[in-house]
């Protein structure tokens, strides 16, 4: 009874399926389905290396200051850092008293209040405070910005696939319209073209313009190309802070772990040496 | 015990001899898992997976505790409360990715665990219940991983729990209200959140005795082993201690070196990316994939397109929607009835020439093309592959392994396991 | 695996000279687990303590120049209170006219504040008998039988320097780690 139950639900199942297939199938040929044009025209990001790419990869520090001066002079006009504290700029290699200094001299202020008055006011940033968002909120982000919202960049990297080569090709892929691009995906109004993009326009305008936009603190030359790698190097950091603990653990673990297994593969061919199995 | 070779415990110190009389605890230990548990001598490595899944179970009930420490069940606050443990927390980010991995890990270990058992015929009598009790544990862990991977509050997060709770809509009738009563709401917010977070809590402890249970059931007729012959004599059995807590040692060895590799060189090499972008109710993402472990099934979800109506009538008797709900739910519930569908007296695949035929060249590639089909978008070729895959992975269950089981001529048998080891016939082997 | 004769030989070698080389892998491999066991216990014991966030707030500089003599403040650092509270010259000569050989817990005014600035007391706002916050910094409570600090909890009583002297608290009102970053901003931590 089971079994008669069952050949004729599984009957009924893989029927159904396969009627589904004839009719996806016969859909298929009589009505192709064309390609799209983002599958056309976007494109993979670029091949960019990284001082800590690998399993054995460190943040190159001097790397990730230039690329905090990116953001901050840059980014930080629309973009907000909200997982990331002043205080975790020492990771980047500056002292307790530089840290404060940035955290004092920042563009925005900390939101606050007025101790007399209560009234909103703002306060120069603190080391313990979390980066400021250049906007006060979503409403006021979106007006300032054409209706479109400029995302927080603390988690970036980690937000798209192969992150911090998206981040680099993004920032210097805005190129002329292809002129074989279709007219409606042609961007309109306050959109650029850039095919890193998932829908090829985007309402960010190229925000790398010109070399020297920044002017590096040590010496190093800012083309574009050294700005995008800076500043996507510095937001795989926001993103993943703990890297370098987490790479010297993983190498720790796996010293001990194969140990653990030598020993444990000796005791087990020792304790059935006497068994044939 | 069911052996009657089996070793008696004798508490070798006094103080084991106080507590032994009084709450026969080390004695339990010992029977369940020490040498007073005579297991077949022939197991091989795929054997190790069900002590490995048990380890992954700990490994996730420690880790989420520690988490839910730290963790805040708030649709405002809980992307935040998982980023400040992955930045502040001391040790954080090892106990997220460590939990996270452990997840994926506890899946692979015990889905190699269900394949083991359905190659060598482990369901089939005297073990049925070990393995109904192995269907409702892999029934808990679907449910409990679903509601966990929703609890960053993530975009796959959210949107995860609006399509998964979007499968009862199509229940007749009773569908959007069940849903809405899941949800506690019209959407997945802070209701759903929460209840999520007390259920996820909850389960793994569930899971954990439904493991006992598991394990209570398999010590009354004794594990099953790669012959599939029954145990005959004390030659065909070792203690599991010292024999296979030892193997265990080294196949965990094994299983901690993968999993290290992952956690600590590519932590997020099996999640989705647009879980780091917190939660938006407004916006959908381009492709919502659920999390690895529910690749073949969301497969099957989606392969059914067509109807069940009268032809030329355009009455629906059961729209595809549900279909592929009760499909999906039916792919799991079916393993239910596993041990009546194949009838064999055969219990392993070696010995089977047919089975293993429909085993290897039917059944496992049609599961891997349902995971792939399951991550891809809904486009074709994906979802006519996944029609396919998914007809013959019914037909497998359903009607090929009861005519195969009553048509196959199974190769002879070894006549007992130390035969098959040795090469010799049970008597001079064991003198 | 290993044929027959393979495992006869091994059997044998481990009979002649085997014991202590069994004994010795079994040994190493279980130790070996048990260091790994420790070392994993570690960051599951530690994720237990404050947080860089929390540590994060170790510090906060207050501006005193609004409070005039006799008048305290209560301020919030590491999620505790503090009182800072700026002595009036009669209060000042009151705490440093007291023995201190009679003190519960025996120290000057000057010991408990900074040199030049003995008037402006800065003290944890929690008693030291079982942590309640104690009366006498806003205006208007009661501030016990010496004019410093009260807790009503089991009735201890604080002097103007901060000091125990009457109730079941053993020691003076904590004073925390601080220092005159200016002549009116105190940084506490």
């Amino acid at each position: 009874m089971v079994r008669l139950i069952a050949g004729l639900v599984g009957l009924f199942f893989s029927g159904m399926l396969l009627i589904s297939f004839v009719t996806g199938a016969y859909t298929a040929v009589t009505e192709p389905v064309a390609p799209t044009v983002e599958s056309q025209f976007h494109k993979h990001p670029k091949k960019v290396s990284f001082k800590h790419d690998g399993p054995f990869g460190a943040y190159d520090k001097a790397q990730l200051q230039r690329g905090l001066k990116v953001y901050a002079e840059v980014c930080a006009a629309c973009h907000s850092l909200n997982q990331v504290a002043f205080r975790n700029f020492e990771d980047l290699g500056y002292s307790e008293d530089e840290v404060k200094a940035i955290a004092k001299g920042w563009k925005t202020e900390v939101p606050s209040i007025n101790p007399e008055t209560g009234e909103p006011a703002t306060r120069p940033g603190l080391p313990s405070d979390k980066v400021p968002s250049p906007f006060a909120n979503e409403t006021a982000a979106r007006a300032a910005n054409n209706n479109a919202l400029p995302p927080d960049l603390s988690l970036m990297t980690k937000a798209r696939h192969n992150g911090t080569a998206y981040v680099y090709s993004l920032l210097t892929g805005y190129q002329a319209v292809p002129a074989n691009l279709p007219k409606e995906s042609r961007p309109g109004t306050g959109l650029h073209y850039n095919p890193y993009f998932a829908n090829l326009n985007l309402a960010m305008a190229s925000p790398l313009t010109s070399d020297d936009q920044v002017t590096y603190d040590d010496g190093t030359k800012a083309t574009k190309d050294q700005m995008a790698k800076d500043v996507a190097a510095f937001l795989t950091w926001t993103a993943e802070p703990k890297m370098e603990a987490r790479k010297t653990a993983g190498w720790a673990s796996l010293i001990f772990l194969i140990i653990f297994t030598a020993l444990t593969y000796l005791s087990y061919r020792t304790i059935w040496a006497d068994k044939k199995h | 015990m069911s052996f009657p070779w089996a070793n008696e415990y004798k508490p070798q110190h006094p103080v084991m001899q106080w507590v032994d009389e009084r709450l026969p605890l080390p004695r339990f230990v010992y029977n369940a898992i020490g040498g007073g548990y005579p297991v077949p001598r022939n197991l091989n490595y795929w054997w190790n997976f069900g002590v490995l899944s048990g380890v992954a179970l700990m490994i996730q009930i420690i880790t989420g505790i520690i988490l839910a420490m730290h963790y805040y069940a708030s649709v405002d606050g809980a992307f935040n409360s998982v980023e400040h443990i992955m930045r502040d927390v001391n040790g954080g980010w090892f106990l997220r990715y460590a939990h996270m991995n452990g997840a994926s890990f506890f899946f692979i270990v015990v889905y190699i665990h269900i394949f083991r058992g359905l190659f060598y015929g482990s369901y089939k009598a005297p073990r049925e219940m070990v393995w109904l009790l192995g269907v409702v544990i892999f029934l808990l862990m679907m449910a409990t991983g679903f509601m966990g991977y929703v609890l960053p509050w993530g975009q796959m997060s959210f949107w995860g729990a609006q399509v998964i709770t979007g499968f009862f809509s199509a229940i007749p009738v009773v569908g959007e209200p069940l849903r809405q009563w899941l949800l506690g709401g019209f959407a997945p917010d802070q209701a759903a959140l929460n209840r999520f977070f007390s259920l996820h809590y909850l389960l793994p402890f569930v899971i954990l005795g439904a493991i006992i249970l598991h394990v209570w059931a398999l010590h009354i007729p004794g594990s099953s082993n790669p012959t599939g012959v029954a145990v005959k004599s004390e030659s065909d059995t070792v203690p599991f201690h010292p024999y296979y807590t030892a193997k265990d040692g080294f196949g965990l060895g094994l299983f901690l070196i993968a999993f290290v590799l992952v956690t600590f060189f590519s932590p997020n090499l099996l999640g989705h990316p647009d879980n780091y972008i917190p939660a938006n109710p407004m916006s959908t993402p381009a492709h919502i994939v659920p999390e690895w472990y529910y690749w073949p099934f969301y497969a099957i979800l989606r392969a059914f397109t067509v109807d069940f109506a009268i032809p030329f009538t355009g009455i629906v008797i059961i729209p595809a929607k549900l279909m592929g709900v009760l499909a999906m739910f039916g792919a799991i519930l079916l393993l239910f009835f596993l041990p009546w569908l194949d009838t064999s007296p055969v219990r392993s695949g070696h010995y089977r020439p047919l089975f293993r035929k429909f085993f290897w060249y039917g059944l496992i590639p049609c599961i891997v093309i349902l995971g792939y089909c399951g991550v891809m978008p809904a486009e074709e070729p994906y979802v006519m592959l996944s029609q396919l895959a998914a007809a013959y992975y019914f037909a497998h269950f359903l009607i090929i392994l009861p005519i195969v089981s009553r048509i196959e001529k199974a190769a002879p048998l070894p006549n007992s396991i130390t035969e098959a080891v040795t090469g010799k016939p049970l008597e001079t082997a064991a003198a | 695996m290993a044929t027959v004769e393979q495992a006869e030989s091994m059997t044998e070698t481990v009979a002649e000279d085997g014991v202590r080389r069994r004994d010795f892998i079994h040994i190493a491999a279980v130790s070996w687990a048990g260091v790994g066991a420790a070392a994993v216990a570690l960051p599951l014991l530690n994720q237990m303590g404050a947080s860089a966030d929390v540590r994060a707030l170790a510090s906060i500089e207050v501006d005193v120049a609004a409070i005039e003599p006799g008048q305290a403040i209560k301020t919030s650092w590491r999620k505790q209170p503090v009182f800072i509270r700026n002595l009036t010259p009669a209060e000042v000569v009151d705490a440093n006219k007291v023995a201190i050989g009679s003190l519960r817990d025996p120290q000057t005014l000057a010991e408990r504040t900074k040199p030049g600035k003995e008037n402006w007391l800065v003290t944890m706002g929690v008693c030291t008998h079982l942590g309640c916050v104690p009366l006498g910094a806003a205006a208007g409570e009661v501030k016990g039988e010496f004019g410093g600090y009260f807790c009503p909890c089991h009735g201890s009583h604080y002097d103007t320097a901060g000091r125990i002297r009457k109730g079941p608290a053993p020691l003076n009102l904590q004073v925390p780690e601080f220092a005159f970053i200016s002549d009116t901003v105190v940084k506490i931590g």
